[in-house]
């Protein structure tokens, strides 16, 4: 079975239906597909099964209860979603409140150089065919270094390969990746 | 004066983006971040990357009651009113004044001679956090360490073989480096400062007095 693709526009929506109108079908909508990715995240990162679906569903309740605090010129719904996931990782996993860095303030901001941000958040979808088109050995690196939450010695000790090559291939596909993107 | 930064690196940005920093590294790159715009946009590029990861994950089968113990959870209540999170107007952004419990005149600091003060906010098997108060024109103790050093100005400014360093300004030093940050006259410099290995002082007091102040 093949389903057509939901463009972010439709996840925005989604939410703003959520935060303005509780939508319950479109938080439905909302959870089947994600909520399958948010537990697959939490396993990766070492969590049980029975762990990953009880930390799943705080996300996925967070998710709603913050759906006004969403931002789609900040990230997208994916993002959004990861942020969240990541930082109950983090509280649960390893037992402490993740610090959270003060928001960006409104108003004129210096542009940082372009070949620095490899994203803005409108551009998910490029992001996303950008990772799909890295070689295989330096996509599985970004996914472990994600993923996996292992330190590139951790890495290293995992996958064999001395810490320059991993440092180095990593490098390598940012670049690769900021050069998709443009 | 050239003012000379070191970057934020990638590898630093990906590891806060992804959750795998040791927690006084959270700490020091949440702080920095406060500080330096261009950073925190480049932060937005590598958690835009994650979720990019999450969307291509493979799903992982979710219990049949899943939804409805979810939806049961939320009974129905609105989501909650956004909070926007208050810019703090002190010395220590937020994400550090939340861990001392206050700005610099919480801090409770600790002498180490010479004027020099310290403070440690968060220590654990991996990686500790510290705060370091330098009185203007004078030396931190000569000091090398055993991993990874990032320290973060917050107030006044150092110099050191690499460059001077102000406000919202990071340096990452390495095991190869041994420094010997000399404070900018006028203002007394605070930094924060997160190592995973153990500062060494080389100076006789400082080492005679560094197993009893427990740097």
């Amino acid at each position: 079975m093949t389903l057509v693709e939901k463009s972010e526009a439709h996840w925005v929506a989604m939410v703003h239906a959520i935060a303005e109108k509780q939508d319950k079908s479109a938080f439905a909508e909302l959870f089947r597909h994600f909520a399958p990715r948010v537990k697959a995240f939490l396993m990766k990162n070492g969590a049980d099964e029975s762990l990953a679906e009880e930390c799943m569903q705080d996300v996925m309740t967070t998710l709603w209860r913050k759906a006004q605090m969403y931002d789609p010129a900040r990230a997208s719904v994916a993002t959004w979603i990861f942020t969240v996931a990541r930082n109950r990782k983090i509280d649960l996993l390893r037992k402490y409140a993740r610090p959270e860095p003060e928001e960006l303030p409104w108003g004129p901001e210096p542009e940082p150089e372009a070949a620095e941000v490899i994203i803005l958040a409108q551009e998910s979808s490029k992001l996303a065919a950008a990772l799909k088109a890295l070689p295989d050995k330096q996509r599985k690196l970004i996914e472990r270094a994600y993923f996996g939450d292992m330190t590139h010695s951790e890495i290293a000790a995992e996958t064999g390969l001395p810490l320059g090559t991993i440092k180095s291939r990593l490098r390598l596909a940012l670049d690769r990746l900021r050069h998709n993107m443009t | 004066m050239n003012i000379q930064t070191n970057q934020i690196s990638d590898e630093l940005l990906m590891g806060y983006a992804s959750g795998a920093l040791p927690q006084a590294f959270d700490l020091v790159v949440a702080t920095h971040l406060s500080l330096n715009q261009a950073a925190h946009m480049r932060l937005q590029g590598f958690e835009a990357l994650g979720g990019a990861m999450l969307e291509g994950l493979d799903e992982a089968p979710v219990a049949d009651e899943s939804l409805e113990n979810v939806l049961a959870r939320i009974n129905g209540d609105a989501p909650e009113a956004p909070v926007l999170a208050a810019r703090s107007d002190g010395i220590f952004p937020t994400p550090l004044k939340q861990v001392v419990g206050g700005d610099s005149d919480a801090v409770l600091w600790r002498s180490i001679g010479m004027g020099v003060k310290t403070a440690v906010v968060h220590d654990d098997e991996h990686a500790t956090a510290r705060l370091l108060y330098i009185p203007a024109g004078s030396e931190m103790p000569m000091h090398s360490h055993s991993g990874l050093e990032m320290t973060l100005v917050l107030q006044g400014a150092y110099s050191d073989d690499d460059g001077r360093y102000a406000r919202g300004d990071l340096e990452i030093a390495t095991d190869q480096d041994d420094h010997t940050p000399v404070a900018d006259a006028g203002e007394d410099c605070i930094c924060l400062i997160a190592t995973d290995g153990k500062l060494k002082f080389k100076s006789w007091l400082a080492r005679i007095a560094q197993p009893f102040i427990g740097i």
